[in-house]
């Protein structure tokens, strides 16, 4: 825990954070709209990839479902809005209690009827598709053609903006929470439990772990997080849509970003959505036409990764900090002993 | 006083009675040795002491509360602990952190967990590995390991599933005195063991176990040398030396 | 009204329909049977068995059941190189990486598809197209005649080759058992392949069968792969006759649910079976997990 010589050793990594969120708060000024929505994307997947990877990664649930979370959030809010003049500030936040009850329902009746493995996947895979044809048929929910969100005048309290750059900070501090929620998590003992959890669970019982609450507890939390996702979502691009809101490719994405950062690790998804999503707008770019042809690229990431570097990037990158950190600990002391030698002359 | 109470258990695996209407008592403070050929049902008693299985018929009392129908988890809290056959220790993990997550069985604190830990793995003599990963323990320390993690629960009784598999001699040896250690801290010990002669060192009564059937239990001197005992071990005789 | 006529017609329907469904079924279920794998990429076989139906068609006017000769031994070839080449090597590493695989081989195969094919709708339209049969009121086409008489021959011969040949008995020995199949001398690499290729043929044969009744996209395998786990699940993981029956069984259910509701609600509907057998059932409705 203690370092030879050095009294802080979260130094370095508090310069790094300060530089790094000093840098994406100035960010803005200097991109034009098409970069500022890549960065808004990026923090989005970044924070929905993030929120997942507690269900997926930390307590190793097989959980294929966060786009059903996503677009509860999303037309929760949204239909509020249209209907009741809510804002929709309150109604993401009851759009993510309603999006965390039924996450939880459904992951408490599969874990009781005992599925697991790709049982459970697949449970939780083919519920939003159930979802998704709900709102396709019903006109209450807008049908096909989905909802779309009327313009208003630019107003924080009614969550819509003239430019981008507002949405870019939204996000940016939703990535961040998500990120430091994570954070407290690990270093608790639920972080510890969920470890075990996922390593194995029978062992983990017969330390008087109670996996059956914890599995709950982070699909609550993931869940909550995963549907105001959703209403970002919603208000920024200003609609609502089954295919949108409840399409399987969103599951997708959020799964694949946390996969090649890195499962399981705290800043694994964060860094997969910051290779991936502007890695997609780019080939987009250069493959041309057709909406998802970028997916064949990601195929093959994928397939890559899982065949050579299963634990994800991320690890190249805790390598890089830890060099960076042995430099910088060894300029540090080598500085500490100067001053002493120099106190002491 | 009695810690330990398990009358008329019974399982079936669909056709076949697993443990066939088992009495047993264990009094606090001692070491108990359950022995039995292969298959005989040792571990299925484990498995149903510890919550993971549940019995078809029969209680077990454990401090006087029937426990039977608890989950494992509660019953871990309750103050039964148990190391597995083969060992699973959270391979992502430090030695030390493995130890913590038993620790939280007790305390919802990093600090006190890490403090209670660590004494743990200083009773074990592990205290310098504490930050080795998992991959990198001889087996000897990975028994080692999985007793502190369980020992880090602080139970009252611990069943321990053929702790000396896989030792050489002198390993043995180390961890016989350890578990002798452990029993003098107040901590009862339940043991399923192969090896008669790390059994018949440490405990002070053995139940034996054929076709999940108590054929006999007594002191190991008696046992050893009890004919149905020595029957259902068939080409396994064997005789304890007479200056015990 | 709804008459007795009218559901015989449904009934008839459906199980013609479930007949081919239960084909892409059993390819699905032979690979989970024989190499515990969730293949994510069997629609795209699907897709890839109409595709190669409509071109052969457009381009050299050859009817969809000739090139089943055609397109069922490329869909073989094709799964049976994406196996050895990618599928291979994770083959003993945990669940969710081999699931993982599959999933990139769809996004790979369904994007390309979508960029070289364009996501237009295609059709297969046949001069025998309307032609149908009646058998007192009862209408049935002959398109989905032939299509489920191919479908359940294909079938039956798969299952014949299963329980006669002894590449057939080698397949079954490492679905019961991979190490004791492995140690008795079974080529475990060998077996994999022609799992895996098997298992895709049947998903080509299956599109190009149905294709003269389908919209040709590359996104059409979704509904299949959705399709296919539900009949494997409630069939029984493995479970050759689970499959069929399953197929055939789904293929009523969708075909009865008309009466009800319209549109895009019967997969709903289908969905919600699924997940409710996924509670009560996981072994299928048939029973245990059996070959």
């Amino acid at each position: 825990m203690k370092h030879h010589g050095v009294n802080h050793p979260n130094l370095l990594r508090n310069y790094v954070l300060i530089f790094l969120i000093g840098l994406f708060l100035v960010l803005p000024f200097f991109l034009n709209p098409y970069f500022l929505h890549i960065m808004i994307m990026t923090f989005l997947f970044a924070y929905l990839s993030r929120s997942w990877d507690l269900i997926g990664g930390y307590a190793g649930q097989f959980f294929l479902g966060p786009v059903a979370m996503f677009g509860i959030g999303g037309y929760t809010s949204t239909l509020l809005y249209v209907h009741f003049n809510l804002y929709p500030w309150i109604g993401m936040v009851i759009g993510g209690i309603l999006g965390m009850a039924i996450g939880i329902s459904l992951c408490y009746l599969s874990f009781r009827f005992g599925l697991t493995g790709i049982y459970f996947g697949l449970a939780t895979l083919t519920f939003p598709e159930i979802l998704r044809i709900v709102v396709l048929s019903l006109e209450i929910f807008g049908g096909v053609n989905g909802v779309l969100i009327p313009l208003r005048k630019s107003s924080l309290l009614h969550f819509q903006f003239d430019g981008k750059i507002p949405y870019y900070y939204i996000s940016f501090f939703m990535m961040l929470l998500s990120i430091y929620i994570m954070y407290r998590i690990e270093k608790s003992k639920s972080g510890y439990y969920y470890i075990a959890i996922r390593e194995d669970e029978e062992a983990a019982e017969s330390l008087g772990i109670d996996t059956f609450k914890y599995k709950l507890i982070a699909t609550g939390i993931g869940c909550f997080l995963l549907s105001i996702g959703g209403t970002f979502h919603a208000q920024y691009l200003m609609f609502v849509s089954p295919d949108s809101s409840f399409g399987i490719a969103v599951t997708l994405e959020i799964i694949i970003r946390s996969i090649v950062g890195g499962v399981g690790t705290l800043l694994g998804p964060v860094i997969g959505s910051f290779i991936l999503t502007p890695l997609s707008d780019i080939s987009r770019g250069i493959l041309g036409g057709y909406r998802g042809v970028h997916l064949m690229l990601f195929g093959v990431i994928i397939i890559l990764i899982i065949l050579f570097l299963p634990q994800g990037v991320g690890k190249w990158f805790e390598k890089l900090y830890d060099n960076l950190r042995t430099l910088f600990e060894e300029k540090i002391s080598f500085l500490v002993k100067k001053d002493e030698f120099i106190k002491y002359k | 006083m009695s810690l330990l109470n398990i009358s008329n258990l019974r399982k079936k695996f669909g056709g076949l009675t697993a443990v066939d209407n088992v009495d047993l008592t264990i009094t606090e403070g001692g070491i108990v040795g359950l022995i039995g050929p292969n298959g005989a049902g040792k571990t299925t008693i484990f498995n149903l002491i510890s919550g993971y299985l549940h019995p078809d018929a029969g209680e077990i009392f454990f401090r006087d509360e029937n426990i039977v129908g608890l989950k494992s988890n509660q019953i871990c809290k309750k103050g039964i602990g148990r190391t597995f056959q083969i060992v699973k220790p959270f391979s992502g993990l430090t030695v030390l952190k493995n130890v913590m997550i038993g620790a939280f069985n007790r305390t919802d604190q990093l600090d006190l967990s890490e403090e209670r830990s660590l004494q743990v793995l200083e009773f074990l003599g592990l205290l310098e590995k504490k930050d080795y990963p998992i991959g990198s323990l001889t087996i000897a320390e990975r028994k080692r390991l999985e007793l502190a993690r369980s020992l880090a629960t602080q139970p009252h009784l611990l069943l321990l599933d053929e702790v000396a598999a896989g030792l050489n001699p002198k390993e043995t040896e180390d961890l016989i005195a350890i578990l002798r250690r452990i029993n003098k801290e107040g901590i009862t010990l339940f043991m399923i063991e192969h090896v008669m002669k790390t059994i018949a060192s440490l405990a002070n009564k053995i139940v034996v176990i054929n076709y999940g059937v108590k054929i006999s239990e007594g002191r190991p001197s008696e046992v050893l040398k009890d004919p149905n005992v020595v029957k259902a071990y068939l080409g396994e005789a064997y005789q304890i030396a007479e200056d015990k | 009204m709804i008459s007795v006529t009218f559901i015989l017609q449904l009934l008839i329907n459906g199980l013609l329909r479930g007949s081919i469904y239960a084909l892409a079924a059993i390819g699905l279920t032979l690979i989970f049977g024989v190499m515990n794998i969730v293949n994510f990429a069997h629609g795209t076989f699907v897709m890839l068995g109409l595709y190669i139906s409509y071109w052969l068609y457009a381009l050299l006017g050859i009817d969809p059941y000739i090139s089943l000769v055609i397109s069922v031994p490329t869909l073989f070839v094709i799964g049976g190189l994406i196996e050895k080449y990618t599928i291979h090597y994770s083959i003993d590493a945990p669940e969710i990486n081999q699931f993982l695989i599959t999933v990139g081989i769809l996004l790979f195969i369904e994007n390309m598809a979508l960029f070289i094919f364009s996501p237009d709708f295609r059709a297969v339209r046949v001069e025998y197209q309307g032609a149908i049969i009646s058998i007192g009121e009862l209408i049935i086409g002959i398109i989905p005649l032939v299509a489920s008489a191919i479908s359940v021959a294909l079938t039956v011969g798969l299952y014949l080759f299963l329980k006669k040949t002894d590449l057939g008995r080698a397949l079954r020995a490492v679905a019961a058992n991979k190490e004791g199949a492995r140690l008795m001398g079974i080529n475990l690499n060998y077996i994999y392949f022609i799992a895996f290729g098997i298992g895709s043929a049947c998903a080509g044969a299956a599109g190009t069968i149905i294709s003269p009744m389908y919209y040709i996209f590359p996104q059409v395998g979704h509904l299949f792969l959705l399709l296919s786990f539900v009949i494997v699940i409630m069939g029984g993981q493995g479970n050759f006759i689970g499959a069929f029956l399953g197929g055939l069984i789904i293929g009523v259910v969708e075909s009865l649910c008309i009466i009800f509701v319209t549109g895009s609600i019967k997969d709903a509907i289908v969905f919600s079976c699924f997940i409710l057998v996924l509670f009560f059932k996981p072994f299928g409705l048939f029973g245990k997990k059996e070959r």
